[in-house]
């Protein structure tokens, strides 16, 4: 992972950090002083003696059920990832065409839809052209792994679908993508 | 959107020369269009007599402007009558070397306009013309003004009386709504033609101006349309196996050729709309896509990258004979003919920036006319003097901006919202 996209990541996971350092210790409000070494804002509340603590709610943790959309795009990951103007299916992207396959022979009744996208930094039907290559290679790729054709239809929409709207050199990293999406036969 | 009937019957009528000469005499001011270096010519507009006359003044006044070959001068709240001969001393004074005075009458619920050009400074009438129309079509006699004018100083048909369709795009950069929209060559009548519910792009205007083909794309693929502007009858090209886009008429409207994409492969097929019978003009293992007829309708320049990278080349219009015609640095995309024949525009992507340039149909005499971070489908004025094209700021929504054949006239196109995919209509008869 690139720094800046650490960076994105960043607020998501400090506040996870948070969330979990407060499930470990639920303690009531009133034994703050006890660990006020470090400073916190908490401290210098802790004056007033005459607040009542309130028990924090218990956490409650979710993980996709298999075979779900959800199952699919977090799992497994839904998204590959191409060279500037190339279609060609990278190392990184075979791991996870693998797993995608792999995914779908286990749920055969699912339909999906790649997706074929570029970047900005092509004219718009080039570009369509370009993301249908990449579609089709994605086909390809999951066909030779042995899903069946008729399970997978393809589409591009060129550079007019970004997921990134960012103008550097990282938003076109992740905008050159192929998408693939489940039309149906999820649980 | 629609056309009224009466917008086509504009009546002209020569007036007679106030200075009695029967026809105009040579001018001795002249607006010469192939000069880059061009000081635009200073003429007043004052605001014509009668009903819309300061309104249909302006409209002139402003296209003229837009043009870059004319400097119009404030007129300081004078008027000059239209039945007399203008004053020219006063309009020497002010610094117009051209005047263009008229006056609007009601006449059994028509609007008609009489007008008259004047070389301020030879004291003699270039033009003197009556335009009869329809009240409600007042912006389009002030239009067909412009081209006159323009004309008669030029010595170059106009292109102010004509229309653009463009997709307008809305709502950030993500999941953007792309709609297509059409409006007065001025920015004036603007209409929404698709709701936006599917991204419409490339659309492309018929010879008649009154049709337009475009693609519509939807997560279950693409559709090549026809849509006629003044019934709104949208009818499809047909199912095809893959992607199906880029489409253009050819000049006489009889057929359409577009991309169809099979298994990643792109190639350039072209339809006749009688019989309705495809056929495929390329297959080639590369990418081939956006085709442009020469306006003979001999020839398609498009754009394939089998040579490695995209580049441009010509094909007979039957298919064969394919050769490269671009050699400059960089990716060439987006190719398009001018009305004239003379030139091919395009989209040159080097050194980080995306350029729109002209060459010859042969790819000698390559000029690149514009640069920015994105610089994008060039389409031409009527009168192949001026390229409308979408520009993108890194970050920002695409605008909409004009470009003269030198390259030295670029200006904000008069629509102000987030457009991309220009097409310029045919003057509209």
């Amino acid at each position: 992972m690139t720094r800046k996209s650490t960076l994105r990541w960043l607020p998501l996971l400090s506040a996870a950090a948070i969330l979990g350092a407060c499930q470990t210790t639920p303690k009531p409000a009133t034994e703050a002083p006890k660990t006020s070494e470090a400073a916190s804002p908490a401290d210098s509340a802790s004056g007033a003696g005459s607040v009542q603590p309130v028990r924090r709610p218990a956490p409650v943790t979710g993980t996709p059920l298999p075979g779900t959309v959800q199952d699919f795009v977090i799992n497994v990951s839904d998204r590959v990832f191409f060279d500037v103007d190339q279609y060609d299916v990278r190392e990184d992207a075979a791991v996870i065409l693998e797993r995608q396959a792999a995914w779908l022979k286990r749920y055969p009744a699912v339909q999906v839809r790649i997706e074929g996208n570029a970047d900005e930094r092509g004219t718009r039907e080039y570009n369509i052209a370009l993301g249908s290559r990449r579609a089709s290679a994605v086909r390809d790729y999951l066909v030779g792994l042995g899903v069946s054709p008729s399970r997978i239809s393809t589409v591009s929409f060129g550079k007019e679908r970004p997921i990134d709207p960012g103008a550097d050199d990282e938003a076109f990293r992740r905008n050159r993508n192929a998408h693939t999406a489940i039309v149906s036969g999820a649980r | 959107m629609r056309m009224s009937a009466a917008a086509l019957l504009i009546a002209c009528l020569v007036l007679a020369g106030l200075s009695g000469a029967p026809s105009p005499a040579r001018a001795e001011i002249e607006v010469d269009v192939n000069r880059g270096d061009i000081r635009p010519l200073p003429l007043s507009i004052p605001d014509f007599s009668g009903d819309r006359g300061g309104d249909i003044a302006r409209v002139i006044s402003d296209n003229l402007g837009r043009s870059g070959l004319f400097a119009p001068i404030d007129s300081g709240g004078r008027t000059a009558e239209v039945s007399t001969e203008p004053d020219f001393a006063v309009w020497k004074s002010l610094g117009a070397q051209a005047l263009l005075n008229g006056q609007v009458n009601l006449v059994d619920g028509r609007l008609q306009v009489d007008f008259r050009l004047w070389d301020t400074f030879a004291g003699q009438q270039l033009l003197g013309l009556q335009f009869t129309s329809t009240p409600e079509n007042w912006r389009r006699v002030a239009h067909k003004i412009s081209d006159a004018v323009y004309e008669r100083l030029t010595g170059e048909k106009g292109y102010f009386d004509s229309r653009v369709v463009f997709v307008s795009e809305s709502g950030g950069r993500l999941n953007r709504t792309l709609r297509l929209a059409v409006m007065d060559q001025d920015g004036a009548n603007p209409s929404y033609l698709t709701d936006g519910s599917e991204i419409a792009l490339s659309p492309r205007f018929s010879a008649s101006s009154q049709e337009i083909t475009y693609m519509s794309l939807r997560p279950s693929g693409s559709t090549v349309y026809l849509l006629n502007l003044e019934t709104g009858r949208r009818e499809s090209l047909g199912q095809f196996q893959g992607m199906v886009f880029a489409p253009r008429f050819s000049p006489d409207g009889a057929q359409v050729a577009f991309a169809v994409e099979r298994n990643g492969n792109s190639d350039i097929w072209i339809m006749n709309l009688v019989n309705r019978q495809s056929r495929r003009l390329t297959s080639d293992p590369a990418i081939d896509t956006s085709p442009a007829f020469s306006p003979d309708g001999s020839k398609v320049v498009f754009n394939s990258d089998r040579g490695g990278s995209p580049q441009l080349y010509v094909m007979d219009a039957s298919g064969g004979g394919a050769r490269r015609i671009s050699f400059g640095e960089g990716r060439y995309t987006s190719p398009v003919w001018s009305p004239n024949g003379d030139h091919i525009a395009f989209t040159r992507q080097s050194g980080g920036k995306f350029h729109i340039g002209v060459m010859r149909p042969d790819g000698s005499d390559e000029r690149t006319l514009t640069s920015s971070y994105m610089d994008e489908g060039p389409t031409w004025a009527p009168n192949s003097r001026v390229l409308l094209f979408s520009r993108q700021e890194a970050g920002g929504e695409p605008r909409l901006w004009t470009v003269d054949v030198t390259g030295r006239i670029l200006k904000p196109a008069p629509y102000s919202s987030g457009a991309s995919d220009p097409a310029w209509s045919p003057l509209i008869n």
